[in-house]
């Protein structure tokens, strides 16, 4: 209940308290970046970027001084916190807005048939042609033995946790799985190094070490492993219980309620999850790089002979000293953000439309 | 009743000849009874169901021994799954040991305090106090940097933002974490640089002063520019973690402090920021560990030297899994095993970072579930 008298009509409420114009700010701005510019060049000490710097510090100083004298302490505070969280906003646009830019601008140069048709076996520094056929290959498949070997594993160890585990040991397992979500890529390659390369390869090739495509999978699943456990452990929670609690009323046995119930339920989800999981191992290069060792020519047996991959190329490329090398490397930059990026935004796409009802 | 049972059962009951223990067994006549160890120690059975069969619905109705079969095997599948992750971690320290341990009793330096890394030498001397130094200064660098604007950017899209604007700007974030580490370290090392150099040509120029900057040309290729580079990485992840916890907040906390006359910066400070400094410091660690464990965006845009100095803006510098990735190539037996003790180092610094991240996250989250 409002105990205020109205105010008679064709009048407006006088409880609002006195505020600065919008025009007010502007004219702050402009008076900022005049100063700014004048230090800046007048002392010479730096160019346009330190104008604006300079000048946004100006502005919310001067903001900070004239809001406080129309409309109080609290208020230039709010205003002027509210000014440097949205800066703070504008700063991180700009490294994506040049990455994106730089990504297709020079990306686009060799963005050509023979990129894709051509692998870098006896490409020289002087030729200008050369592709990352063979990388492709090598992304694709090891990540799709990657896949092949996490997904099951990573589903069945989440409904592990979800269905069946109870008390200390499953904590154990949930911890794990989320501290091994940050081992670095690196980790991973010199374990798979250390264990399958060294030391079971060796049995399978004549006593040396073997680098293979499939010891660049094994890594990538290592990688993989404990997010598709989070992502499909969390969509296995989100399905209602009373769906299982139907199926179970009905006789059906445990098994066949997670099989035939929970996980066509949660499908969606863990799908998503593991598009995720799959674009975060497409990009990784570290792994890569020690233990498939990188190849130049098209090698399609991911399990003997060395085998390159898309992230691989890029890195390779952008060490190279030929003048031609950064163009691929920009061109192999964009084809992989194309493609993890697709996968993304797919998955995303994909979560948005099929959320589970809770 | 019989997934309640199947809990506490015995967890190894994958292999085909193990019979299901189930509460109150079905049928259970002499045969089943003997060969099902448990069932002298379950409750007894009432005569009636041995008898009818499972007319009397219950137990009765459920699928008899082939299907319980199923359910161990299923269990034990699952569980084997389970129990993989524990494995690999496991396994992953126990190789790393295995491997690093000839290539430590080879080297002829002092592994912590050596700063040079001369691995492939007859004889091997090698030591990742400078690694050490440049992994360490770059996530400093990358986190100064990043904290305070990932933070300013979760509370934007948490409460200042249009809802629609930050669902979209909230993807574009999330997005930025897609992009792989290679890309970043290509942007770095041919757009990035040059801005750096001029800055750190600036900061000579003004603040040499200052031990940070009095570094000698030329300039470029430093650990300022790795640092950044990682600025870049890290953002996402502190962003969408704290910008989560964040939204969070109960609303009749903010809408008290609204309530009570505090401004929208007095609401967040009193009413959001207290609320969510657990997750953020989480946020943090989580960001540390990306940054340690970064390898090729720094194995691209350091100039590899290895040195311990305080200069952050002249041409050098060098990390652990930098180290790795470029040295790996020329690299001998115990090459290879130097960087694989190099590598169980970083492994360890960053279990332990994201341990402490998840300790946090799991303490809070039962904070949260309480105060809901």
């Amino acid at each position: 209940m409002s105990t205020t008298t109205l105010p008679a009509p064709g009048q407006s409420p006088t409880l609002h308290t006195k505020r600065l114009p919008a025009v007010a700010f502007l004219g702050i701005a402009v008076v900022a970046l005049g100063v700014s510019a004048a230090i800046c060049y007048g002392a010479g000490i730096g160019g346009w970027v330190l104008t604006l710097v300079l000048g946004l510090i100006l502005y919310m100083v001067g903001v900070y001084f004239a809001v406080r004298a129309v409309e109080g302490a609290r208020s230039a505070r709010n205003r002027t916190w509210s000014a440097l969280i949205h800066s703070a906003f504008v700063l991180a646009v700009l490294p994506l807005a040049s990455v994106t830019w730089t990504l297709i601008s020079k990306g686009m140069e060799r963005f050509d048939g023979d990129f894709f048709n051509a692998s870098m076996n006896n490409i020289g520094a002087r030729d200008p042609n050369g592709g990352a056929y063979h990388a492709i290959i090598g992304t694709l498949e090891q990540v799709g033995i990657a896949a092949a070997i996490t997904i099951p594993l990573g589903v069945l160890g989440a409904i592990y946790i979800v269905e069946y585990g109870r008390g200390r040991f499953t904590f154990l397992i949930r911890f794990f799985v989320d501290v091994m979500t940050g081992i670095p890529s690196i980790v991973a390659g010199l374990f798979v190094l250390a264990f399958w390369v060294l030391i079971v390869s060796p049995w399978f090739n004549d006593g040396a070490p073997a680098f293979s495509g499939f010891a660049a999978a094994l890594a990538l699943s290592v990688l993989m492993l404990p997010t598709i456990v989070r992502s499909t452990e969390e969509m296995l929670r989100l399905v209602p219980a009373p769906l299982r609690e139907g199926s179970y009323a009905l006789g059906v046995p445990k098994w066949k309620t997670i099989l035939k119930i929970v996980i066509p339920t949660a499908l969606p989800g863990i799908v998503t999850g593991i598009m995720l999981s799959i674009a975060r191992a497409a990009g990784e290069t570290a792994p890569v790089l020690l233990v498939a060792g990188g190849s130049a020519a098209i090698n399609f047996n991911p399990f003997t002979g060395q085998q390159g991959s898309l992230s691989l190329f890029v890195f390779q490329q952008a060490g190279d000293a030929s003048r031609f090398a950064p163009a691929r490397a920009w061109t192999g930059a964009l084809t992989l953000v194309a493609l993890v990026l697709i996968l993304t935004i797919a998955a995303k796409l994909l979560a948005r439309r099929n959320r589970i009802p809770r | 009743m019989a997934d309640r049972h199947s809990r506490s059962a015995d967890v190894n009951t994958g292999g085909p000849g193990v019979t299901s223990s189930h509460a109150r067994p079905v049928g259970a006549t002499a045969s089943t009874g003997v060969l099902d160890g448990r069932s002298g120690g379950d409750a007894p059975v009432p005569p009636d169901f041995r008898h009818n069969g499972g007319a009397l619905g219950g137990g009765g109705s459920l699928p008899r021994r082939k299907g319980f079969g199923a359910e161990n095997a299923f269990r034990g599948l699952t569980l084997a799954a389970g129990t993989m992750v524990l494995v690999i971690i496991v396994a992953i320290t126990v190789f790393l040991i295995a491997r690093a341990v000839p290539a430590l009793q080879a080297n002829e330096a002092n592994f912590l305090t050596t700063k040079e890394w001369y691995a492939t030498q007859t004889p091997p001397q090698f030591g990742i106090a400078a690694l050490v130094w440049g992994t360490v200064v770059t996530a400093v660098i990358a986190l100064l940097v990043a904290v305070p604007i990932a933070l300013g950017i979760a509370l934007c899209l948490s409460h200042y933002a249009h809802k629609r604007i930050a669902t979209i700007l909230g993807f574009l974030i999330d997005l930025l974490a897609a992009v792989p580490s290679v890309v970043y370290g290509l942007w770095g090392v041919m757009v990035f640089i040059n801005p750096v150099k001029d800055f750190s040509v600036w900061l000579n120029k003004y603040f040499s002063w200052l031990p940070f900057f009095s570094g000698e040309a030329p300039y470029g290729r430093s650990l300022l520019l790795g640092g950044l580079v990682l600025a870049i990485m890290v953002l996402p992840i502190v962003t969408s973690l704290s910008r989560e916890v964040f939204m969070q907040t109960p609303t009749a906390n903010e809408e008290a402090a609204l309530a009570l006359g505090a401004t929208k910066w007095e609401m967040i400070r009193t009413a959001v920021i207290p609320y969510g400094r657990p997750g953020v410091i989480a946020s943090v660690m989580l960001g540390l560990g990306r940054a340690l464990g970064e390898t090729i965006a720094l194995a691209m845009t350091l100039g590899f030297l290895n040195v311990i100095s305080l200069d952050v803006i002249s041409n050098g510098g060098n990390s652990i899994a930098a180290n790795i990735a470029n040295g790996f190539g020329e690299a001998n037996e115990i090459g290879r095993g130097a960087l694989i003790a190099s590598g169980l180092v970083l492994f360890t610094i960053t279990l332990i970072v994201n341990m402490i991240a998840r300790a946090i996250i799991y303490r809070r989250r039962e904070f949260t579930e309480s105060a809901a």
